[in-house]
């Protein structure tokens, strides 16, 4: 058995010898944000939180993760409705697919957490790690900044 | 925040006397004669296969085209709103489901705008006059002094009645006559705005939306093994080693077909992989390699068609002959998350597929065939994917989840590819060759224009054929891939954009057409009009350089189109060209197309800076300017130009797909890199709308003349024609002149 805390719920799960965190949160947590993009750390896709930091789920086991807290897309949810980095994404209209989002507003966010107020390097350069297929790129940016500048 | 694009609504006060009239009388009769219906309308006349009115006061809208990312299902549900009449609140949009709704075909070729959306509004219209006149005999009222507000029909004298309350049975069990009037534009709520994205929230807040992140209860997780490359057969796979691996259910062997079902993905993924590499194959070399492909494309048996050849009548023969050869790569669709499909087979043997696919109807009907399953016991039910832009890998794993279900009936099977199968097994863009050729007049006016064309195909869809279908190629009996064809007018496909939109004195377009795929092919956003614009707007470049006029001035005279004008000049204007200053290292490039010469009509400028010392290219900024006709949301179209644009600078700069004689080589983000955010640049889009006039298609109308005018860009700032794709820096550098 594996605890720990997500979203600040209390879980435990088992999970088979050396399994991934994203593929527990994913496949048997009911966790939707953190998405498998790659499974090789190119494409931040799967980012989620553990203890505040920014992780890689598809290079993380999920045993790692026992007794710590993980943060995932819906645990950014403020009394269930949108965060302000996530309404900020909602108003900039700042997605196509969709699917690399979770990983972009989770690394945003872990930006934020230490750089309330980012200048537009700063947030390209927090996000040059996650891919964007859609070509979305600039829109994402003006959301991050516009969450800063909004807080 | 300043608004990321701007709108230029000049068109609307020039042509407004004409717009009352033409939305008084049906779109279609105007745009297609009288007997047609608008767009899809004509192949699903039924209403009731369109709209449904709910007893609790809510609409379902049903659609044939799919959410790819990029606004259909939300455009549509602005048009279904603003003809009924309805707040959108009250819609509830189904689109994709083979089970109901209208075949609309494939989700592709930008035709969402041009076939859905007057559809959808005919349909609303001819719904809302049906109910207004049931209205006007319920209240003995006069159909003509009818209002209605949010689905409520009220007379002069109060009395009203709502359209829940009108529809008791099946009274949209008829066919659309096309006479419902369009609304005024003037009464719009939703067209032509920018109306938020339906689907944007749940994907912000990760509410479950995608296919991936879908278990239905009991799942259990499949993977295949893909074989080491396309031809090969497998003679010895440890079917039995592989069975006793943990969490392994079942391994499942058919012909040079295997594949597992596991309790856990990674067990479902760790069995593939060993069946992968334990497994013994027979394989063929015979890959022209990615370097060597360019001469095979040349060499290759193809079919030659000669589609536009209107030569120059009379005059003098050329003053001089220019000519030049462009290649473009095999390019990745190169989604974000990989494939996956959730199928399951019940009791009554009805396999249901959530899928991804743009081809829901067509799709089931080849996994059908694959699984010799009589007629509708295929079902696909469209669900988010990943972006798919074209035909990606999203059908083959459809079909793949459905080998494994029916395997084992009752569990729902959920499939996702690795990343390696994702890049090395999709469809790719084809690889191509574009030869120039011009004769100009001593001013360096053009006179003769020639181009010749090579690519292997641009559609290798599923399309009822389980032979289109990856994992059938390997079963026993194997099913044979079809011999793909060729577009013609007025799509085309590998031609796409081939046919210059100029006029010249002399023309002649011709396409060596080749069946053989070393690589596996099919519709890649453009088809062929991202290369053939490429060629086109590069060797217009380079003709304008040698009549020594301004690249916008010397396309000007060869457009005769007045949209066409003012999209390019507005491109100018929005980027600054006639202001711009040269400066050492900085060259700036201007490229336009109409996508399709039917579609929207895109130019693009950029500025860039190029290293002198290494060859590389950062694009400095961007400008877009775009006609897509009458805007549905104009905030989806910035989104879609942006986004296409910022897709081809990445295919332009960075993106081949690399292989050897026997395999790919591009499996991963590493070998296979694209765009990142430290590389895109600002970008500054100008839509001019044309209320009125039809709804074109935009999705794909940056992507070619990005290309060329990077390349344009780059020889205006160091003097290198870069002519073979991507321009990496070793090509850029190459070509500088020493």
């Amino acid at each position: 058995m594996i605890n720990f805390n997500l979203n600040g719920t209390d879980v435990s799960v088992e999970a088979p010898e050396g399994a991934t965190l994203l593929s527990v949160l994913t496949n048997q947590l009911d966790a939707n944000g953190q998405k498998f993009g790659c499974g090789k750390a190119q494409c931040g896709a799967c980012a989620v939180h553990v203890d505040g930091e920014r992780v890689i789920s598809c290079q993380t086991t999920a045993a790692s993760a026992a007794g710590r807290s993980v943060t995932t897309l819906e645990g950014l949810r403020e009394n269930g409705k949108p965060s302000k980095l996530q309404q900020a994404f909602i108003d900039e209209q700042a997605a196509q697919c969709g699917y690399c989002l979770s990983g972009m507003i989770m690394t945003a966010q872990a930006l934020l957490d230490i750089n309330p107020k980012p200048t537009e390097s700063d947030v390209r350069a927090a996000l040059n790690g996650n891919l964007c297929r859609c070509g979305t790129h600039n829109r994402i940016v003006r959301a991050v900044l516009r969450a800063a500048e909004e807080a | 925040m300043n608004s990321p694009f701007t709108i230029d609504r000049r068109a609307f006060l020039a042509t407004a006397g004409f717009l009352t009239l033409s939305f008084a009388l049906p779109r279609g009769a105007l745009a297609e004669g009288a007997s047609k219906l608008p767009g899809d309308l004509e192949k699903n006349p039924m209403l009731n296969s369109w709209i449904r009115i709910n007893s609790d006061g809510t609409v379902t809208l049903l659609i044939g085209k799919v959410e790819l990312g990029q606004g259909a299902v939300t455009m549509a549900a602005q048009c279904c709103a603003d003809e009924l009449m309805i707040d959108m609140a009250r819609l509830n949009v189904i689109s994709g489901d083979t089970r109901v709704g209208p075949d609309e075909g494939t989700t592709a070729g930008s035709q969402s705008a041009p076939y859905c959306a007057p559809a959808v509004q005919q349909a609303s219209a001819d719904v809302r006059q049906m109910l207004t006149q049931m209205a006007a005999d319920k209240l003995g009222a006069n159909a003509a002094d009818l209002v209605v507000e949010d689905g409520t029909i009220s007379a002069p004298d109060g009395s009203h009645v709502t359209y829940w309350e009108l529809v008791q049975g099946d009274e949209l069990n008829v066919a659309a006559t096309g006479e419902g009037p369009l609304l005024d534009p003037m009464k719009y709520r939703y067209m032509g705005k920018p109306v938020m994205r339906l689907d944007i929230p749940a994907k912000m807040t990760g509410e479950q939306i995608f296919i991936q992140e879908t278990n239905p209860e009991g799942v259990k997780f499949g993977a295949v093994a893909r074989p080491p490359t396309y031809k090969a057969t497998l003679v010895k796979a440890d079917v039995e080693g592989v069975g006793k691996m943990p969490g392994v259910l079942k391994v499942i062997q058919n012909g040079s077909f295997l594949g597992v079902i596991a309790d856990h993905q990674d067990q479902a993924w760790a069995a593939a992989k060993a069946l992968e590499t334990g497994s013994e194959w027979q394989v063929e070399s015979a890959l022209p390699t990615s370097d060597g492909i360019f001469d095979w494309l040349k060499a290759a048996p193809s079919e030659l068609t000669e589609w536009v050849n209107t030569p120059r009548e009379g005059g003098d023969p050329a003053a001089k002959v220019i000519e030049n050869e462009y290649m473009r790569p095999y390019h990745m669709h190169g989604s974000i998350g990989t494939s996956a499909a959730i199928a399951v087979m019940d009791a009554d043997g009805v396999m249901t597929i959530n899928t991804a696919s743009q081809s829901v109807f067509s799709t089931a009907a080849a996994i059908q065939q694959m699984l010799g399953l009589a007629d509708g016991k295929v079902q696909c039910v469209h669900t988010h994917g990943s972006g798919c832009y074209g035909h990606n890998n999203a059908d083959d794993a459809s079909a793949d989840a459905a080998l494994l279900a029916a395997a084992m009936p009752g569990t729902p099977i959920k499939l996702q590819y690795t990343r390696e199968q994702e890049h090395a097994w999709e469809p790719y863009g084809s690889a191509m060759v574009m030869q120039t050729k011009a004769g100009v007049d001593a001013d360096g006016n053009i006179l003769d224009w020639n181009m010749e064309i090579y690519s292997t195909p641009h559609g290798t869809r599923p399309s009822g054929n389980a032979g289109n279908l990856l994992s059938a190629r390997y079963l026993e009996p194997p099913f044979e891939m079809p011999t793909p064809k060729d577009g013609g007018p007025p799509n085309y496909a590998a031609t796409r954009n081939g046919i210059p939109i100029y006029t010249f004195p002399g023309t002649r377009v011709a396409t060596h057409f080749i069946t053989e795929m070393p690589l596996r092919v099919s519709s890649t956003r453009g088809l062929g009009a991202y290369a053939n614009t490429f060629a086109i707007e590069s060797f217009m470049d380079e003709l304008a350089r040698n009549a020594g006029v301004d690249p916008v001035e010397y396309r000007l005279r060869y457009l005769e189109d007045t949209r066409a004008r003012d999209v390019l000049t507005k491109c100018a204007e929005t980027f600054g060209w006639d202001a711009w200053e040269a400066r050492p290292g900085f060259g700036r490039g201007i490229a336009f197309a109409r996508y399709k010469n039917l579609a929207a009509y895109t130019a693009v400028a950029v500025e860039v800076q190029v290293t002198a010392r290494n060859g590389r290219v950062r694009v400095v900024r961007a400008a877009a300017a775009n006609d897509s006709g009458q805007m549905i949301n104009p905030d989806g179209i910035a989104n879609q130009i942006e986004g296409g644009l910022i897709q081809s600078l990445s295919w332009t700069l960075k993106e081949e797909v690399k292989f050897d004689d026997t395999k790919v080589l591009s499996r991963d983000w590493a070998s296979y890199p694209i765009i990142t955010f430290n590389e895109v640049p600002p970008i500054e889009v100008s839509l001019i709308d044309r209320p009125g006039e039809p709804f074109l298609g935009t999705g794909e109308s940056a992507q070619g003349p990005t290309s060329a005018a990077v390349g344009n860009a780059v020889f205006d700032a160091v003097g290198a024609r870069v002519t073979r794709l991507p321009m990496t820096p070793d090509r850029v550098k190459a070509a500088m002149p020493a």
